[in-house]
């Protein structure tokens, strides 16, 4: 802690807040992740309602039963929204990126990812390359680690 | 025995981006003194205190009620904490409504404050409410969320960046009239368009402040509220809802497959509250409307989500004039959440607006003739939604 104060205003005290995490996975996200380290996207699915999802749920959000299957999802799918983002933010990758929702062919829920292979230049045209309904495809870094940062989208 | 829940007094300190001269506890306080002297009551006249508090990161201090307990004279009194991020002021709210409802006590108070300037890092802590497995890493934080809903909105309805930026003006515009509000003046489309880009398609002036400051709220039961010496605003109707995390089964939803679109939470929370407020057709029955908008993409959504117009029309009417004062509705007299933002009580703020106009007592802000007057509450990048419909009678 230090002390700090400009003229003609109150004492302010300094202080940071830093701390460190293990978070366990668990099973579901664990399998995801393992499959992430094959170029592989894992997705539940409830045999009941016969939704399909990404990120995979345990259990089910319309039957409320046990999702009791995975299925390897397509590597393809359409774009649902997306934004390129033009400014700095704490914790965030360097201006300009590109984040967007996809539903992989076969899997009706959306998952995020970042899009790569697209010239962020012109943001308006950014923009109309990512207009929903357009289709994209998946693809892996080299060396998968098992993070979703491992995998992004690509205009198809 | 059900009881009548009344407004009967109110309290907002000045917000700005940062208070040099009171800290966190002493704004809340100095709030709850406002609404207890509104009231015409003293501490001892309160019988349970609720805290509208979110997320402690951004003043630094966590958990912050424990140390707000005495200067808000809760000390020796039933307490409780309620936290649905952005949405905490309205679920606050709900929570007194009903303490009272049920019978258990004659006063609440609803009391809070917030300082987000206090740190820099206010959107590192925003990234850390996503799933830490599958969206946390994607940096979607906040104002990445938002941008997601303008775009959606946007593509579905062919709303435009111009649209938006007519909304800040408008309601930067209102908040002069407002001696709480945080940001307001007079301001251009070309201003609007001409701020920073943050994430497409939103804009610097089309985000709200990060505000610090202090809001209370007394509820009374219907014996308190005939000893009031002013007009109560009664609590007629309220509606809650939540959503999963997951911006994805929000686009595609799972649990509401019935309902599409962005804001959907909106439809559903308003109509629970329209039924028990006995509202049929909001843009007839409510004057006054004070929504939770962080981003300016969010009012004409939210708008025809809550039915006070057709799906994708809002902004046509934003050009006739329609949300402005003597228009349909008067959405957003005080500025709204694009102008003032202290996040624990953002929610709470627009309650006591909203409540306000049926009191009379808006000032330079009132409608004429207002018999209901709707506020809202929006947490969770719209996870959580809540609606309260405020009345001046009681059935």
């Amino acid at each position: 802690m230090s002390e700090k104060r400009n003229k003609g205003e109150s004492m302010v005290i300094e202080d940071s807040w830093t701390a460190r995490y293990a978070y366990p996975v668990g099973q579901v996200a664990g399998k995801f992740m393992e499959g992430l380290k094959q170029k592989k996207i894992l997705a539940t699915r409830c045999s009941k309602s016969g939704m399909t999802y990404l990120p995979p749920r345990a259990y089910c959000e319309r039957s409320f039963e046990k999702c009791d299957g995975w299925v390897e999802a397509s590597l393809e799918g359409v774009l649902e929204v997306a934004t390129i983002v033009s400014a700095g933010f704490e914790g965030s990758p360097k201006p300009p990126y590109a984040v967007a929702y996809v539903r992989l062919d076969g899997v009706d829920t959306a998952i995020a990812g970042y899009v790569r292979g697209l010239d962020l230049s012109d943001l308006e045209a950014g923009m109309q390359r990512l207009r929903a309904g357009t289709r994209v495809r998946v693809e892996f870094v080299d060396e998968p680690k098992g993070r979703v940062t491992d995998y992004y989208f690509v205009p198809a | 025995m059900e009881q009548g829940v009344a407004v009967i007094g109110t309290g907002q300190t000045v917000f700005r981006s940062v208070d040099r001269e009171w800290t966190y506890a002493e704004q809340a306080q100095a709030a709850a003194k406002e609404a207890l002297d509104d009231a015409g009551l003293t501490p001892d006249d309160i019988e349970a205190v609720v805290f509208s508090l979110a997320p402690t990161a951004f003043m630094g201090i966590a958990e912050a009620d424990r140390w707000a307990l005495d200067y808000v004279w809760g000390n020796g009194k039933p307490t409780m904490r309620v936290h649905t991020g952005g949405a905490t002021g309205g679920s606050a709210v709900h929570a007194g409504y009903s303490l009272i409802r049920s019978g258990i006590f004659r006063t609440v108070l609803l009391v809070g404050a917030d300082r987000m300037a206090e740190t820099p890092d206010a959107q590192y802590f925003l990234n850390q409410v996503w799933d830490r497995f599958y969206e946390k890493d994607l940096s979607i934080q906040t104002i990445v969320a938002g941008a997601f809903l303008g775009q959606q909105y946007m593509h579905l309805y062919g709303a435009t960046e111009e649209d938006f930026a007519r909304v800040v003006v408008r309601q930067r515009g209102n908040a002069l009239n407002n001696p709480h509000a945080h940001l307001k003046g007079k301001i251009t489309i070309d201003e609007v368009m001409g701020s920073a880009r943050l994430s497409y398609p939103l804009k610097l002036y089309d985000c709200c402040p990060r505000s610090s400051g202090g809001a209370a709220m007394i509820l009374g039961n219907l014996d308190m509220a005939k000893q009031c010496s002013g007009r109560p605003a009664f609590i007629k109707g309220l509606g809650a809802v939540s959503n999963t995390v997951f911006l994805g089964d929000r686009i595609v939803s799972p649990a509401h497959p019935d309902l599409i679109g962005p804001m959907l939470e909106h439809q559903v929370a308003a109509n629970r509250a329209y039924e028990r407020a006995g509202i049929t057709d909001p843009s007839r029955e409510i004057q006054v409307a004070e929504i939770y908008d962080p981003f300016s993409t969010m009012v004409h959504p939210a708008l025809e989500m809550m039915g006070f117009c057709g799906k994708g029309l809002a902004a046509k009417l934003e050009k006739e004039g329609a949300w402005e004062s003597g228009g349909m509705v008067y959405v957003n007299p005080s500025g709204g959440t694009l102008c003032t933002n202290p996040i624990s009580v953002t929610g709470l703020v627009r309650n006591i607006e909203a409540a306000r106009q049926v009191m009379g007592r808006a000032e330079a802000m009132q409608a004429p003739n207002v018999k209901h007057a709707l506020a809202t509450a929006v947490g969770g990048s719209g996870q959580f939604v809540n609606v309260t419909v405020y009345g001046e009678d009681y059935l």
